[in-house]
């Protein structure tokens, strides 16, 4: 998820190209329109030349979807993705979102491969480069299927009506009696045409109305629902595919920045003649730093160091001899903080939902469950670091090349840092070696523009695994209290539940210190129990150190508190923890949430579209406890846990089994989850995203912390900065899919939040230990 | 400076580099063979890891000093000519999510399973404890291995 209100960058965005030049004819309805493109329109949109027969462009709006947040409230964009069938019967789509490990570079094109009644294997995927004309690229928010699926769907249905009226004017008979079907298009009688041979007359056809253009049936799905393998899966074994890392453009440099331990803090004095001597290094400067709070797009400034290679460069820069100006943080202590947060939780705050009276709820209850819970920073740590490559070219013009999760943002951070125009600025996208959120922060494809500016030469940009561990946008730091009461009779009768935790926005105005309404609708305020009396209560917290979104935000901490909370009710209440669940979450209904909360942020998109309906997460907790076993005997030492959340519009229930050692190490032997996603259009990949969910959110959980003291970020690589491995990692992590045909919602966020708060539960169950603190010590309890 | 030949996916490459560089600098920009990645430079991670004579080795800490009259392996020559057996249970058990980190499991698993071709669930663990992945695809590798046939 981003917040997209802290996207400085994007203010002057203007959409430079002109959709009028492009149509030829356009069909349009509310929200997308798709347009017959020529082929020199085509070519000169994408780049892709060779093509001939059928091209297809589609344009959408964006308004009230995430874009509106870029401070576009009324975008629309020129044709932003494209369909082409060429005279050979390949179909070239064009992929303009980013792969870094969902398989949305196959999926998106499998839709309109299934509506275009395409043949796969004929199918060929075009990476678009970051530009405008594409629409909104920025993949991030668990977003891509849910904006996509529909406007894609229509494009291609009429790319398939075109080829089935070309057929029938071929024929010369009525469109009724024909029909696509795998890359063909029959009739009746039993003939057919190939969709290499319609393509041209396809192109000759015009578009047809709105009405006209009908979507499949479910049941003629041919790839919707079922498994197919990623597109680029023998090149990710053979380590053909190209990554940022991997990019090699002719006379490129390496280059790596020496920046200050405590973020964006200047130089006070630079000796740089010891690296100047390092053979292969050949130019070593100082790049202006940008005191925090420097937003999410500014470099943090340091000693550069170019070199004729990597080592070279790394060895040039452990020669470099700095003393460091202190920043505004340079007194940062993770630890106190923490301290500080838990006091500030347990006063009073400011008050984002209230119904009834919880003072008197409280007082009179018969019991109350009261606890603080804590998380730390952890650092997004893709695999491959953050890179880039750039030419800053003797024109004035640049290109660049890099893993970048929103490349429209990329570019337009270059075009502002170097002062000059995005038509200038040419940004190519790579596969990404992981993002979970870091890679939408474009600050370093900034700095490799800088560089290479500079010095006037291309150059590749490496952060080594140093530099990302200690100069991350870390995850918030958070500590919440929730205090729960119980009547005699053992109903819960009120729910108090206080929150802080340094916002995103803080990384780039020091005044914002409470959270926006979107991080405050992350498992917060958005809790759907029945309780009668209720005050939920957030606290301001100032960022001291670079914050940004990471898979699933705010969901994390809050998922962990309201679940295990939750178990803590079920336990006084001596009800199994499942039935507990079902029983809180009360008779099915749709939440009003913005009845309880005018500003309830719905994931950018309408409640009475995607409504909260408690019948959908109902169902994942009765098809998760029917799946795991649940209420099974468990081994002495062992336990089993379940919470349920939905996030990023998707209803999960997750049961996690442990097993915990004598001297308190955590073992995960079975997973289950059961997930309401909508249509799962690629099974595989859903099930994939929650599987490797399971892993990250156990890292979360288990393994990751960042620490600052005085300043200073102390971990420093993977010796000391701990990820799930395999042996830590659930063995087996079950998905069960609920069968959907309602509008697809997100997969790639929602498997960590419930995951943490059910580890815990189990954890109880199997130790008597209640955690409150992650990551989980259980040798502290 | 100095000249160094190394014997990689049966072919010998010179370079011209310092003695100290390692492997992997060497491979991805002496020769342009990026299949082998940078994660840690510190051998705590996996995605670099090639084959020094048949050895499961982490080649950000190997200097290509030490590697004369070694044969070196990295991913882009493990499956000869076509998919070695390890690549292609990679591809029917869907492993890869990123990719990223894949190459450098697969060297290692590849290691692993020449020497046992029957790993237990241990065994396994205590070889590939090494590799991370972020995107968290171990039970898919888990199972992949298992499946592999040599």
């Amino acid at each position: 998820m981003k917040n997209n209100s802290k996207r400085n960058v994007g203010s002057k965005k203007a959409d430079r190209v002109t959709q009028q030049k492009n149509k030829l004819n356009q069909s349009t309805t509310e929200g997308s329109s798709v347009y017959a493109l020529d082929r020199r329109s085509f070519i000169k949109n994408t780049g892709i030349a060779g093509l001939g027969g059928l091209f297809l462009g589609i344009t959408y709006s964006c308004k009230d979807k995430a874009q509106t947040l870029a401070g576009n409230p009324t975008a629309v964009f020129s044709p932003n993705v494209y369909i082409n069938i060429a005279g050979t019967g390949i179909v070239t789509l064009i992929a303009h979102r980013q792969e870094m490990g969902t398989g949305i570079r196959t999926s998106l094109p499998l839709v309109m491969a299934d509506e275009l009644e395409a043949d796969w294997t004929k199918v060929k995927i075009v990476q678009a480069e970051g530009d405008v004309k594409y629409g909104d690229q920025n993949t991030d928010g668990s977003y891509s299927m849910r904006m996509f699926y529909p406007i894609l769907r229509k494009a291609a249905a009429t790319a398939r009506y075109l080829l089935e009226a070309a057929a029938a004017k071929e024929w010369n008979v009525p469109m009724a009696e024909c029909a696509a079907k795998n890359h063909e298009v029959n009739h009746t009688s039993g003939k057919s045409l190939t969709f290499a041979y319609l393509a041209d007359k396809a192109s000759m056809i015009p578009l047809p109305k709105e009405e006209d253009v009908k979507l499949k049936s479910d049941k003629d799905f041919r790839y919707i629902g079922k498994k197919t393998s990623i597109y680029d899966l023998e090149d990710l074994v053979t380590g053909k595919a190209l990554f940022g890392m991997d990019i090699q453009i002719p006379n490129a440099k390496i280059a790596v920045i020496k920046r200050n331990p405590e973020p964006g803090a200047g130089i006070k004095s630079a000796n740089l003649d010891k690296a100047k001597a390092i053979e292969g290094v050949s130019n070593v400067f100082v790049l202006k730093n940008n005191p925090f709070p420097m937003g999410h797009t500014k470099p943090l400034g340091g000693v550069v160091v170019v070199a004729k290679n990597t080592w070279a460069a790394i060895k040039g820069r452990d020669a470099l001899e700095i003393v460091w100006e202190k920043s505004r943080n340079a007194d940062y202590d993770s630890v106190a903080y923490g301290k500080e947060l838990l006091a500030k939780v347990n006063v009073k705050g400011k008050v984002l939902r209230a119904e009834g009276d919880i003072k008197k709820a409280l007082s009179s209850a018969a019991k109350v469950i009261k606890t603080d819970y804590q998380t730390s920073h952890v650092s997004h740590t893709p695999m491959e670091t953050p890179c880039a490559v750039v030419h800053a070219k003797a024109d004035g013009t640049i290109e660049a090349w890099a893993p970048v999760q929103d490349p429209q943002w990329a570019r337009r951070a270059i075009a502002e840092t170097l002062g000059i125009g995005e038509d200038k600025v040419k940004m190519n996208v790579t596969f990404l070696g992981g993002g979970f959120g870091r890679k939408s922060k474009p600050d370093f494809v900034a700095e490799a523009a800088l560089i290479s500016k500079e010095i006037g030469e291309p150059i590749k940009l490496l952060w080594t695994r140093e530099d990302d561990i200690q100069n991350d946008y870390y995850h918030y730091n958070s500590a919440q209290h929730i205090e729960a009461a119980l009547d005699a009779d053992q109903n819960l009768t009120g729910w108090l539940h206080r929150s802080t935790f340094p916002p995103i926005g803080g990384t780039g105005d020091l005044k914002k210190t409470l959270p926006d309404h979107a991080e405050m609708c992350m498992g917060l305020i958005d809790n759907p129990i029945v309780v009668p009396h209720v005050s939920v209560e957030i606290r301001e917290s100032a960022a001291k150190t670079r914050i940004g979104w990471l898979r699933s935000v705010a969901n994390i901490h809050h998922a962990f508190a309201v679940g295990s909370t939750l178990d803590q009710i079920a336990h006084h209440r001596g009800v199994d923890p499942a039935q507990n669940l079902l029983d809180l979450l009360g008779k099915d209904r749709n939440v009003d949430f913005k009845s309880l909360y005018t500003e309830f942020w719905n994931y950018n998109e309408k409640i009475e579209e995607f409504p909260w309906e408690t019948a959908r997460l109902r169902k994942t907790i009765e098809v998760v406890k029917e799946k795991s076993g649940w209420g099974k005997s468990m081994p002495s030492g062992s336990g089993i846990g379940i919470a349920a959340h939905r996030s990023f519009l998707t209803y999960v229930a997750c049961v996690v089994e442990v097993e915990v050692t004598a001297d308190g190490k955590i073992k995960i032997p079975m997973v289950h989850y059961a997930v309401d996603c909508g249509r799962a259009v690629n099974p595989d990949r859903v099930k994939s995203q929650f599987e490797g969910g399971a892993a990250f959110a156990a890292s979360f959980a288990l393994k990751s912390e960042i620490t600052f003291k005085n300043g200073h970020v102390e971990q420093t690589n993977f010796n000391n900065y701990h990820l799930a491995r395999i042996t830590d990692a659930p063995y087996l992590t079950e998905v069960h899919l609920i069968e959907s045909t309602e509008k697809p919602t997100g997969v790639g966020e929602p498997p960590v939040p419930p995951f943490i708060p059910a580890l815990c539960n189990a954890i109880f169950k199997a130790t008597g230990k209640r955690v409150t603190k992650l990551p989980i010590d259980l040798n502290s309890i | 400076m100095a000249k160094y030949s190394l014997l990689i996916n049966g072919l010998t490459k010179e370079i011209d580099t310092p003695a100290d560089m390692p492997l992997l600098w060497a491979l991805r920009d002496e020769l342009g063979m990026c299949g082998t990645k940078y994660g840690c430079g510190i051998a705590q991670c996996g995605a670099c890891t090639v084959h020094i004579d048949g050895e499961a080795m982490r080649s950000c800490s190997i200097q290509v000093s030490s590697l004369t009259g070694k044969k070196i392996t990295t991913i882009e020559g493990l499956g000869g000519q076509g998919l070695h057996p390890v690549q292609k249970a990679w591809m029917d058990g869907d492993v890869p999510q990123c990719g990223y980190c894949q190459g450098g499991q697969i060297m290692t698993a590849a290691a692993l399973l020449a020497k046992n071709p029957h790993p237990t669930d241990d065994e396994i663990d205590a070889a590939m404890s090494g590799n991370i992945c972020r995107c968290g695809t171990y039970v898919r590798i888990r199972k992949a291995i298992k499946s592999v046939a040599i």
